[in-house]
This record gives C-alpha cells, sequence and structure tokens, in this order.
C-alpha cells in the first residue's frame, strides 16, 4: 500500500533564463502518507508544485501525478478533479465574501463535502459576509485551506499552508491533515517551519537549490542521526573518523564533535580505542538535520 | 480519554516506539487491562496530532508482541497473557540462578539443612543473619 505512488518526477528541471529553479529532480511521494516538502525560500518547492500541477512546463525531465503525465494537457485536467491544492499566494477574489467564495468554489467539485465546508466555517471562525479582501492573512489562508478541505481528493498538495496562521490556527490545520490522512488521502505539503512538520510528517524530502538533499522516512531519520560530542587526552586524528555515515567533524584543540546520519556506535567505539576521556551522544531534531545537511550543501 | 501524553518529536526514538512504550507501561501499571479497548487509529492521531501511520505502526507492533488483539473493523484491545507468560519466563530464570547459587554454597561446604535455613531466614527475617555476625 505505501509502496505505491502518487507522485513522481524523473530528472525534472526547470530554468528561467541562465537561472536554474530545480535541477533533476527525482522525487517519489508514496499513497497514504504525510509528506513533508522542506526547503529555504527560493529553494524551488513553488515551482516543483507548480510543475507537477501543470500550471508551468519544466524545462526537461517528466513526471506523472496519481498516474497522469504532468505535460499532458487532458491527463493534467483529469488530474486536477482528484487532487486539492493550496497556493502559495492563496489567490482568492477580493470582491467575493467568505460565503460567495464557498459557493463558488463548491460548484466546480463534484467531492465536496457539505458537513466538513460547515464545520471548517465554524472552527475556523471565518465571517460568512465579510468581503475577501478584508480579511486577515491568517483568515485567508484559513478560507484557502477550508476550499481544499472541503473536497475529498485522492491527494493534498499544499504550498505553505501555515502562512500567516497563529499557533492556535497551525495545530487545527495539523489536526486537519491528520483526519485527511486517516481517510486515506495522500498529504504532499510544503513548508519552511520544521517544528509543524515534526510531529505528523512520515516522510520528509529536504529541496535546496533546485536539488533534493534528503529523502527519508522521519522515522529513519529520528533512530539514525546523532551527534557525538567528545573530549581526547590529545588532540584527535580527524581522519580516524572519516567513516560512513559522518557528514561533519569539527575539532577543537582536545574537543571532536561529530554529526552523524547512521553508524555513531562506530563512531563511539573508535573513540573509545583513542581512549577518549567523554563520549555523549544526543539526539539531533529535525531541525539541526535541516540545517546541518543544508550547510553542508 | 488521555492517557496517553504528547510524543515527544526531539527525543531521537521513532515516534510509534514511544507510543508503544506508553502503551506498554499502561498495561503493566493497571491503567490498562486486559479487554480494555483503545481508542481508533483516526482519534488518537488526531489527539496525539501525529500521522495516523504512527498509531497504525505502534498498534501493528505491539499486536507482534502479543500484548494487542486487532479486530478487524471494531478495533485494538489490550491483551495481558502474554504478560503471564513472560513472568513465566522470569521465574524459570530465577530458578536456574537459584540452582547455580545453591551449587556454591554447597561447594563451599555448607549442608543442604543449613542453606535452607539461611534461605528461609532471609525470606523471613531479611538482614537478621548479618546483624548476627
Amino acid at each position: 500500500m505505501t509502496n505505491e505512488v502518487v507522485i513522481l518526477t524523473h530528472a525534472l528541471s526547470k530554468s528561467y533564463g541562465r537561472g536554474e529553479a530545480v535541477r533533476g529532480l527525482n522525487l517519489s511521494v508514496g499513497r497514504n502518507c504525510i509528506t513533508a516538502f522542506l526547503g529555504r525560500n527560493g529553494a524551488g518547492k513553488s515551482t516543483t508544485i507548480k510543475m507537477l500541477l501543470g500550471m508551468i512546463r519544466p524545462t526537461a525531465g517528466s513526471g506523472t501525478v496519481l498516474g497522469k503525465r504532468i505535460t499532458d494537457a487532458e491527463a493534467n485536467r483529469q488530474m486536477r478533479q482528484r487532487v486539492a491544492y493550496v497556493a502559495e499566494d492563496k489567490p482568492l477574489y477580493g470582491y467575493m465574501t467568505v460565503e460567495q467564495t464557498i459557493n463558488f468554489a463548491r460548484s466546480f467539485y463534484s467531492d465536496w463535502r457539505i458537513d466538513i465546508e460547515k464545520k471548517l466555517l465554524l472552527d475556523f471562525e471565518l465571517p460568512a459576509n465579510r468581503k475577501v479582501k478584508s480579511l486577515s492573512k491568517g483568515m485567508r489562508t484559513k478560507l484557502a485551506l477550508l476550499l481544499a478541505f472541503a473536497r475529498h481528493p485522492e491527494l493534498l498538495i499544499l504550498d505553505e499552508p501555515s502562512e500567516g496562521l497563529d499557533p492556535v490556527g497551525i495545530e487545527y490545520l495539523l489536526r486537519t491533515l491528520v483526519s485527511c490522512s486517516a481517510e486515506g488521502v495522500s498529504v504532499f505539503f510544503s513548508s519552511h517551519q520544521i517544528a509543524e512538520v515534526e510531529r505528523v510528517a512520515d516522510h520528509i524530502c529536504i529541496l535546496e537549490k533546485g536539488c533534493l538533499l534528503m529523502d527519508a522516512s522521519v522515522d529513519q531519520v529520528r533512530q539514525s542521526y546523532r551527534r557525538i560530542d567528545m573530549v581526547f587526552p590529545a588532540p584527535p586524528p580527524e581522519h580516524e573518523f572519516r567513516i560512513l555515515g559522518v557528514e561533519t567533524i569539527k575539532t577543537a584543540g582536545r574537543q571532536m564533535s561529530i554529526f552523524a546520519s547512521r553508524n555513531a556506535e562506530a563512531v563511539v567505539e573508535r573513540a573509545q580505542d583513542l581512549s577518549a576521556v567523554s563520549v555523549e551522544v544526543a539526539p539531533v531534531s529535525l531541525r539541526d538535520v535541516f540545517l546541518e545537511t543544508v550547510r553542508e550543501n | 480519554m488521555s492517557l496517553f501524553s504528547k510524543l515527544a518529536p526531539t527525543t531521537g526514538q521513532p515516534l510509534y516506539l514511544q507510543l508503544m512504550q506508553q502503551i506498554r507501561h499502561a498495561a503493566e501499571t493497571g491503567a490498562l487491562r486486559d479487554g480494555d479497548q483503545l481508542p481508533s487509529i483516526r482519534t488518537l492521531a488526531e489527539e496525539l496530532v501525529v500521522s495516523p501511520n504512527t498509531i497504525a505502526k505502534a498498534y501493528s507492533e505491539l499486536e507482534h508482541e502479543g500484548r494487542l488483539e486487532l479486530r478487524q473493523g471494531s478495533g485494538a484491545f489490550i491483551c495481558v497473557k502474554r504478560r503471564t507468560r513472560s513472568l513465566a519466563d522470569q521465574v524459570q530464570a530465577s530458578r536456574r540462578r537459584l540452582r547455580e547459587l545453591i551449587e556454591q554454597l554447597r561447594e563451599d561446604g555448607l549442608l543442604d539443612e543449613e542453606i535452607r535455613r539461611a534461605f528461609e531466614a532471609e525470606l523471613v527475617y531479611p538482614g537478621e543473619m548479618v546483624r548476627k555476625r
């Protein structure tokens, strides 16, 4: 079940003039999973998402969403019926009221669920008669989310869904993502807020300068990434620690700090062989993994 | 039901393992008893705000351990039967250790009768022998 993919790309690339926004991206997003698409501002997340949805054309490479080729217009139209999308800039018509916007969106989709619409309208505390142009940023986000969540798509693609939301709003958003996932909706969402991703994501993909730096299960990251801080009786030889899984080594006199993506036990063993005075192994938060991975690059 | 506390994302341990520990602990302390029903995957996922796959994985691993019974369509139920079996294993292991100790005491020259008295005294009046000496 989880082996099945909802998004698959092969060497997907996009250039604007000389600049390459996305470079040879091989992405594979599993069905029935919550996948977080992390990256700094300008890493190429939105460009990738827009290519997946057929809104911009790739310069090179190919991809499918729900098995439909992203560059085929007819296939794309069929795919969009089964995918709900919340865009980064949350485009809505300013002259419509909240209620009019909802009625307008409802008329497009056969998978619309009135019960969810009503519930979200209440939970989000959205003023039905207020014009969209006078909504706060957070409220606009909530309305855009409502339009996506009120459907029952196979795949939910969200571009920076937490923008402008306060902590209560974010918690509610995450809970709603979890409910969708429990109903069998696959979720793919981009974010640069790692703390919010940490609990709900099954899988993370890290994009930096248009390249995929990491594609891993969150369980795996939690279990294998470690920081090992050591003190030796004499300045330790760095080369002894250049082994599989060791990503960075920092040495300052008799102290050494290692960031390892796996094989922490082997590092500890070496440290003991070199008569380390102190060895401390600490888990690494997803935030640190992200920072280290991006910095290294 | 808020039997389970929020899972900590930064402890370096997968969330499903943390949840498994919480459920095991609840069963061991009697907070959950044999036959008690656990919340559905969806309910618990929403309550803890974690991926439903995290809950599903914890439940299925606990089922493998025999601590949980998953009934199709009706949910997950606590099984304490396996606990009694593991208790039996512990008793077996301690008897092996006792046998070794007795063997040693005999080698030290103590008679079986003396060993028995020593054991009884230690069980009934722990520490008494030491004081006499």
